[in-house]
């Protein structure tokens, strides 16, 4: 009766314990691309630092919406909406500004497009408990076909040169104004998931939802939560396009979901919920830009690029299923 | 007399106006393993959920300490000290023992971010307590099962639970990891912890409880003190007037002067090695063995899912080659496989469909499925194995556990097999259905067929074998008649590899 509860078989520990190299297979893909691009394109100028700065740029708008999609499918959930509400978003900043309302009219436009779909997705998640995948799959195509709707395609022009310079253009010192973005929303994503109770909520709704609500966690509660985490994001990411390019337009983000999801399935959260990190997710969009950037170099066109990444995509599950089976 | 931790008394519950709990009494004393009886449909869980807060009692009262509490949720459940164990599926595989044991009551620092060190400081403090040899940083997955219903265990008690509810707590443990469990129920109870203990495992409860609570149809039948009382008497209480002596071999006659309907010469398959088995017309074979002698994975090899390395296997003298369950069923092979659930039945499909599926070829007209005739071959089934359910529409998981399993007979029987081969055909079903299936089987056997039946459950296998074969190691070490064993201790013995 006094013996030690110790004579049960646990699970051989692994051969090297403490570093599993799936875990960190991303950083070493990255490095690897990088390697492959400075030797292959080195002579197009790939590893200038106007390129390299070029990508943290270009990667932004796509960095924002995988910190959040992190947390979406860290819950055992998936956003495509993404794309289609940073595209409307642009288009609401721009006309916002255009009809005079100025800088923050412009952000609380973007951002509250991207509050009310999102919150349009959560509630149709967990009120009518439809399927992620096929609340955002509507979203996606109703959300994109008001964009298009809205100014019948055409763009809007937006010279507020300080609104261009916030959220696209600038450059402070050296830096540039969307690497400053990327870094900020990186830290508050990070401590955000790794050390408050949300993002331990998020985890637990994700690594086993019944389980987690029985722990008292409001899983529906969450999961609203990353919906609209998701919502504001890309409402967000539309505002950095449309800064970047100087207008609002209806084409921004299309396609948008597959590097965004691909971003964070490569950092290594799992698709099936209950792990997620937003490092891994931030090299994994960084590699994403990089692919992209560097494809573009070499001239290949964008229906290339698409062929790319959606192998991309199914190997990086491949590998995430693997892991899992462990 | 002591005063109960716990009293229910008088609860009653009805659903949709049918009663399902009537005028029912149970109380349970401080520092006592109490075990809930009681057939499947007795009202056990229903009564766990009042007690849980789940569901709401329509009359009754529920007393802490001598105190009446009023439990309306999980969470007023555990505020009154009461906290349910769930199965492996009751945590977040992903996070840490530490995480696990205090989700959404982290300490937080002044910042309000988790400070998880001290989490993990006060979870080793407990698992030290508890003598639970796992590190608070340990994730959950990567742990075996065993552990995980003490994390769970560790976390009750992080919430100050007095009363801990356990359901079937050693339904997916290993025979050692049961034996741990039972050992650290011992240490809980000399702490003064009590346990409500639900499980249909006679031997178990006799093992770790003090006192028996019987429900039968709803209501309290008796409370037995376990030391006083016995197996017999338990059955009888829960199955009351229908027990009939269906656990009492009968000798049967069959036909040994024919050749044998079903023979496997030398069959080797994975961890099998060298099977010989003949079996006659109407006769039982019984498989007895531990835990991985490979019992289940010859039964698997037999009907074409695991692959066969050598050896030959003849129904009515025919050679037959079974490389896929296709080729066992057209041979005239059916197995009912160990969970019904994964295995045996497409849970979301109706009771209809589950049963003509192996028959689907045999009840089409033209392309298309004969309605009429498939419903009235389900009717047949539904009414000959006493398979309560509406309707041949209602959906197979709607459906009690024995009444499932009768199914999975009807899916097979519908197929009229040479051969009928069951891997725990009663595991899960309450004792009422048990006898039910105990007679089906017996029943086929008198229509000829030869029958091959895996059980752990002793009693069971000794009710139905007309001979038993004893596995140990993936061979066969052993071959009695049911004449040669005389006790269920013989059997045990032989078992056991001596």
């Amino acid at each position: 009766m006094q013996s030690k509860v110790s004579n049960i078989q646990k699970p051989a520990a692994p051969a090297l314990k403490g570093f599993e190299w799936r875990n960190y297979i991303v950083y070493f893909a990255f490095v690897g691309v990088l390697i492959y691009f400075s030797i292959s394109l080195g002579d197009e100028g790939f590893l200038t630092s106007g390129n390299l700065l070029n990508i943290v740029r270009q990667t932004a708008t796509i960095s924002l919406m995988a910190l959040a999609m992190t947390f979406v499918i860290s819950t055992g959930e998936i956003d495509l909406s993404v794309g289609s509400i940073a595209a409307l978003s642009s288009l609401v900043g721009a006309l916002a500004i255009q009809a005079g309302y100025g800088i923050v009219g412009g952000l609380i436009g973007g951002v509250s497009t991207g509050l009310v779909v999102g919150l349009i997705n959560g509630l149709l998640v967990t009120k009518v408990a439809i399927p992620s995948f096929l609340v955002t799959l509507g979203t996606m195509g109703a959300v994109k076909g008001f964009a298009m709707w809205v100014t019948d395609t055409a763009p809007v022009p937006i010279v507020d040169a300080n609104f261009n310079f916030i959220f696209g253009s600038g450059d402070i010192g050296p830096i540039p104004v969307l690497l400053i973005w990327t870094l900020v929303f990186t830290v508050i994503a990070h401590v955000l998931l790794r050390k408050t109770a949300f993002g331990r909520q998020v985890l637990a709704t994700g690594g086993n939802e019944s389980a987690a609500r029985f722990s008292g966690v409001k899983t529906m509660k969450i999961k609203l939560m990353v919906f609209l985490g998701t919502g504001v994001m890309a409402g967000l990411a539309g505002l950095l396009y449309a800064g970047r390019m100087n207008a609002g337009r209806f084409s921004f983000g299309e396609g948008d979901e597959l590097s965004v999801i691909a971003a964070v399935i490569l950092g290594g959260t799992s698709l099936f919920g209950g792990v997620g990190t937003i490092i891994g997710t931030l090299v994994g969009s960084l590699m994403i830009g990089t692919i992209n950037n560097g494809l573009i170099i070499m001239g290949l066109d964008v229906s290339q690029q698409m062929i790319i990444k959606g192998i991309i995509i199914i190997l990086a599950v491949a590998f995430g299923k693997k892991a899992m089976k462990r | 007399m002591e005063q109960p931790i716990l009293e229910m008394k008088n609860i009653s519950k009805s659903f949709n106006g049918i009663p399902v709990l009537k005028d029912v009494n149970f109380s349970v004393k401080k520092g006592e393993v109490h075990a809930l009886m009681g057939g499947n449909g007795a009202g056990k869980s229903t009564l766990m959920k009042i007690l849980t807060g789940v569901y709401t009692a329509d009359s009754g009262d529920i007393l802490i300490d001598g105190k009446p509490v009023s439990i309306k949720s999980y969470e007023e459940a555990q505020k009154n000290n009461i906290s349910m164990i769930f199965q492996e599926f009751s945590l977040i595989p992903t996070l840490t023992v530490a995480q696990n044991i205090y989700l959404t009551r982290e300490k937080k620092n002044s910042l309000g971010l988790l400070d998880d060190k001290d989490c993990e400081k006060k979870t080793e403090k407990l698992l030290e307590e508890l003598g639970v040899d796992i590190k608070p940083t340990d994730i959950v997955q990567n742990l075996g099962v065993g552990y995980w219903q003490m994390t769970e265990i560790a976390k009750a008690l992080s919430q100050e639970a007095k009363i801990l509810i356990m359901d079937e707590p050693t339904s997916s443990l290993t025979k050692n990891e049961t034996e741990v469990l039972f050992s650290f129920i011992n240490k809980l109870k000399a702490k003064g912890y009590s346990i409500i203990y639900i499980s249909h495992r006679m031997d178990e409860i006799f093992e770790i409880c003090d006192r028996i609570t019987i429900l039968r149809d709803g209501r309290y039948i008796t409370t037995e003190t376990c030391s006083e009382t016995d197996l017999d008497t338990v059955i009888q209480h829960i199955v009351g007037m229908e027990f009939d002596q269906a656990f009492e071999w009968k000798e049967r006659a069959y036909a040994t002067d024919v050749p044998p309907i079903f023979e496997v010469r030398n069959l080797t398959a994975g961890n099998v090695q060298d099977i010989n088995l003949k079996i006659q017309p109407g006769e039982i074979v019984g498989i007895a063995g531990l835990m991985g002698s490979g019992r289940t994975e010859l039964l698997r090899s037999l009907f074409g899912i695991d692959p066969i390395e050598s050896g030959e296997i003849y129904v009515n003298g025919q050679k037959q080659r079974i490389n896929n369950p296709r080729n066992a069923i057209d041979a005239g092979l059916a197995l009912i496989p160990e969970d019904r659930r994964m295995q045996g039945l497409v849970l979301e499909h109706s009771v209809k469909d589950n049963m003509i599926l192996p028959i689907l070829s045999k009840v089409k007209k033209g392309a298309f499925i004969d309605n009429k005739k498939s419903n009235d071959i389900s009717n047949d089934f539904v009414q000959k194995l006493n398979i309560k359910t509406d309707h041949i529409f209602k959906q197979a998981r709607l459906l009690s556990g024995g009444n499932q399993q009768k199914i999975v007979l009807a899916k097979w029987l519908a197929n009229d097999p040479t051969v009928l081969m069951l891997d725990e055909p009663t595991i899960g079903v309450d004792i009422g259905a048990k006898t039910e299936i105990v007679e089906i089987i017996r029943e086929m056997a008198e229509t000829g067929k030869a029958i091959l039946v895996v059980s752990s459950e002793l009693p069971e296998l000794l009710a139905l074998s007309d001979r038993v074969v004893v596995m140990h190691d993936g061979k066969i070490k052993k071959e009695m008649t049911r004449k040669e064993i005389k006790t269920e201790e013989e059997l045990q013995y032989a078992i056991q590899g001596f």
